[in-house]
C-alpha cells in the first residue's frame, strides 16, 4: 500500500532519513522504532508531504507522492497524528472533528453550500461515532485547549479518524500516557484494523509497538538496521546495542 | 441631531472596515491592503454615480465587486508569504493603490465644468445623495442596512463550517492542511470576501463624504482596519462594531475636548485596552457573561 524507495531526506549536513526502504501492505499494523532522533517522524512528514524527499521515491498504491501537496494526500487516504500534539485549540471538540472532514466521500456527499455553510445537523451522528469511539462524547462542546492531555492524544485520533484514512500514520501516540491509557490506545488501534485501516506507528512505548504490530522496521541515525516480527526485533543483536540497549539485555 | 447621524455614519463605515480585515484575521493573516480594496470600491462606485449616471445600489455592487475581484488577484501572489512578509506585500499594495489614484485623471465636461477623479485634487463632487434630496438620517439609514447585512453574513458563516475552517487555519497550518484543507483556497476566499466587504464599504463612504482622494486611503486607515477587529477581539462580529465605537465615538469624537492632548492620549488608552483585555473588547468570558445575562446559556 505505501512503499519508500531508498527515500532520503538531508538537513545540511544531517541525513536525517538516509536511503530508507520500507513496505507497508494493506491492512497490515507497521511499527517504526528507533532511538531520538533516528528519523521516524522525518519519515512521517515525508509521506504526509510536509517536505519532499531529498532523493528516492513515495509510492502509495503504486503512485507516486512527488508533488501532491499536503491536503490532496488527504483525499488520497493518508491521515497523521503529531507527536507533539496540534489540535485547533480555541475550537470545540466537536468542530476540531468537523473541520477534518474532507474526504472524498464527504466532498461528494453533499453540494458545496451545503457542505461549506450549512449548518451542524447533518453530520452529528458520524461526529458522534467518532466521539464514542474516542471516549469524548460528554466533552463534545468543550474547547479543545482546555482537554486533559490524554484527551487531546484521543482527540488526535479522532481527527485524523474524521478524514476517513485508509493509511493512518500514527506519529508516538502513547507519549506520555500511563499504562492504563496505553492499553485503552491498544484497543482502539486493533479496533481500526478491523475497519480496514493501514497504521503506521511509530512509537517509543515499547509494550504498545511490540502488543499490536504485525512487523517492525528499526531506525538508527536515518538508516533502516532491522526488520522483522515483534518477536525477532526483540531478540535481534544489532537492535539490541543500537537501540533497546543494557536494559533490554 | 445631525452630528449623531453623522457619527453613525462614520461608525457604520469603519465596521465594514473593520470587518473586512476581520474575516481575514481568521486566517492568521495580517492585511494592511483592506485600504487598498476600499479605495477602489470607493472610486469604482463614485465614477458609476458620477460619470455613468448610475443608481447607488448597482454602483455600490460594482464597487465591492471590483474590492472582491482585486482582493482575489492579490491574494494569490501575497498570501504565499506569511506573518511580516505578508504585511509588508499588502503595505506595499496598498499603498500602490494611494499612489495610483494620486496619478489618476478621467474626467469628463458636464456643461461649463469638468467632474471625475483629477489627481492629486481628488475627486470631488460625488453627490448623490444631496441631488437625490436624501437626508442625513436617510443615508445613515441606507449604511446600516449594508452594515447589518454584512454582520448577520459574516455572524452565519462564524457558525457554519466554513468558520470553523478559517478559524482551523487561523490557528495551525500544519494541522489545518494534515486533514485536507487547502490553505490556499481558504485564505483566497477569506481575502476575496474580505475585498468584497472593503469595496462595499468604499462605494459607502465616497459617497456620504462626497469628496475622496488619495489621503483619504493611506496606511493610517489601513491600520486601523486590521486595529479593529484586534481590539474588538476575534470572538464575534460584535467585538469590531465596539472597537469602532470605542475608537471612533469615545477615542476621537468623546475627547476632542482636549485639544491635542488627544492625540497623545489615544495611543495610551489602545494600548491600555489591550493590556486590560488582551483577547479584544469582547473575548469569550465577556459573551459568556452577556450570554447568561440574556438567559440564553446553553450550558457545557
Amino acid at each position: 500500500m505505501l512503499e519508500l524507495q531508498q527515500a532520503s531526506r538531508h538537513f545540511g549536513g544531517v541525513r536525517a532519513v538516509d536511503a530508507l526502504d520500507l513496505k507497508v501492505g494493506e491492512s497490515e499494523i507497521v511499527g517504526l522504532i528507533g532511538p531520538n532522533g533516528s528519523g521516524k517522524s522525518t519519515t512521517v512528514n515525508l509521506v504526509t508531504g510536509l517536505f519532499p524527499p531529498t532523493s528516492g521515491r513515495i509510492l502509495y498504491r503504486g503512485q507516486d507522492l512527488a508533488g501532491v501537496p499536503v491536503h490532496r494526500r488527504l483525499g488520497l487516504g493518508i491521515a497523521r497524528t503529531f507527536q507533539s500534539i496540534r489540535l485547533f485549540g480555541h475550537l470545540t471538540v466537536w468542530q476540531n472533528l468537523w473541520v477534518a472532514q474532507n474526504s472524498p466521500e464527504d466532498r461528494a456527499r453533499k453540494g458545496f453550500f451545503p457542505r461549506w455553510l450549512g449548518g451542524s445537523a447533518g453530520v452529528r451522528g458520524e461526529i458522534g461515532e467518532l466521539l464514542e469511539f474516542a471516549g469524548l462524547a460528554h466533552k463534545q462542546d468543550e474547547l479543545a485547549a482546555n482537554l486533559a492531555f490524554g484527551e487531546q492524544r484521543r482527540l488526535e485520533v479522532a481527527r485524523a479518524l474524521a478524514t476517513r484514512p485508509k493509511l493512518l500514520l500514527l506519529d508516538e501516540p502513547a507519549a506520555g500516557m500511563n499504562a492504563e491509557e496505553v492499553g485503552q490506545l491498544r484497543e482502539r488501534i486493533l479496533k481500526l484494523r478491523g475497519r480496514g485501516v493501514t497504521i503506521l506507528l511509530v512509537e517509543h512505548v515499547m509494550e504498545l509497538v511490540m502488543g499490536v504490530t504485525d512487523r517492525i522496521a528499526v531506525l538508527n541515525f536515518g538508516q533502516k538496521i532491522a526488520e522483522g516480527t515483534p518477536a525477532a526485533i526483540q531478540a535481534d543483536p544489532v537492535v539490541r546495542r543500537a537501540y533497546l540497549g543494557g536494559e533490554a539485555a | 441631531m445631525d452630528f449623531y447621524y453623522g457619527m453613525a455614519q462614520i461608525v457604520g463605515v469603519h465596521t465594514l472596515l473593520g470587518l473586512s480585515a476581520y474575516i481575514v484575521l481568521l486566517t492568521g493573516q495580517v492585511s494592511l491592503a483592506q485600504a487598498g480594496f476600499f479605495a477602489i470600491g470607493a472610486y469604482a462606485a463614485g465614477m458609476l454615480t458620477v460619470l455613468a449616471g448610475w443608481h447607488l445600489v448597482p454602483a455600490l455592487g460594482v464597487g465591492g465587486l471590483a474590492g472582491a475581484v482585486t482582493a482575489c488577484a492579490v491574494g494569490f501572489p501575497a498570501l504565499r508569504v506569511k506573518g511580516l512578509m505578508l504585511v509588508i506585500a499588502t503595505l506595499a499594495f496598498g499603498e500602490g493603490v494611494r499612489i495610483f489614484f494620486f496619478n489618476f485623471d478621467y474626467q469628463i465636461a458636464r456643461g461649463d465644468i469638468t467632474i471625475g477623479p483629477l489627481g492629486g485634487e481628488g475627486f470631488r463632487q460625488i453627490r448623490f445623495f444631496p441631488e437625490n434630496g436624501w437626508t442625513t438620517a436617510e443615508v445613515m439609514f441606507f449604511i446600516w442596512v449594508f452594515v447589518i447585512i454584512v454582520m448577520l453574513v459574516l455572524w452565519w458563516f462564524d457558525r457554519s463550517r466554513y468558520g470553523a475552517v478559517l478559524r482551523a487555519v487561523g490557528e495551525d497550518e500544519v494541522a489545518a492542511q494534515s486533514v485536507g484543507i487547502n490553505l490556499t483556497a481558504v485564505k483566497v476566499s477569506s481575502m476575496t470576501i474580505g475585498g468584497a466587504i472593503a469595496g462595499l464599504g468604499g462605494g459607502l463612504y465616497a459617497h456620504y463624504t462626497t469628496h475622496i482622494e488619495h489621503s483619504s486611503f493611506n496606511v493610517l486607515v489601513a491600520t486601523f482596519a486590521i486595529a479593529y477587529p484586534i481590539v474588538g477581539g476575534l470572538s464575534n462580529v460584535l467585538g469590531t462594531l465596539l472597537a469602532v465605537i470605542f475608537v471612533q465615538v469615545f477615542l476621537v469624537e468623546g475627547l476632542r475636548f482636549l485639544g491635542d492632548w488627544r492625540n497623545l492620549l489615544f495611543g495610551a488608552l489602545i494600548v491600555l485596552a489591550m493590556n486590560l483585555r488582551p483577547h479584544g473588547l469582547l473575548d469569550a468570558q465577556a459573551l459568556a457573561r452577556v450570554r447568561r445575562l440574556f438567559g440564553k446559556d446553553r450550558g457545557a
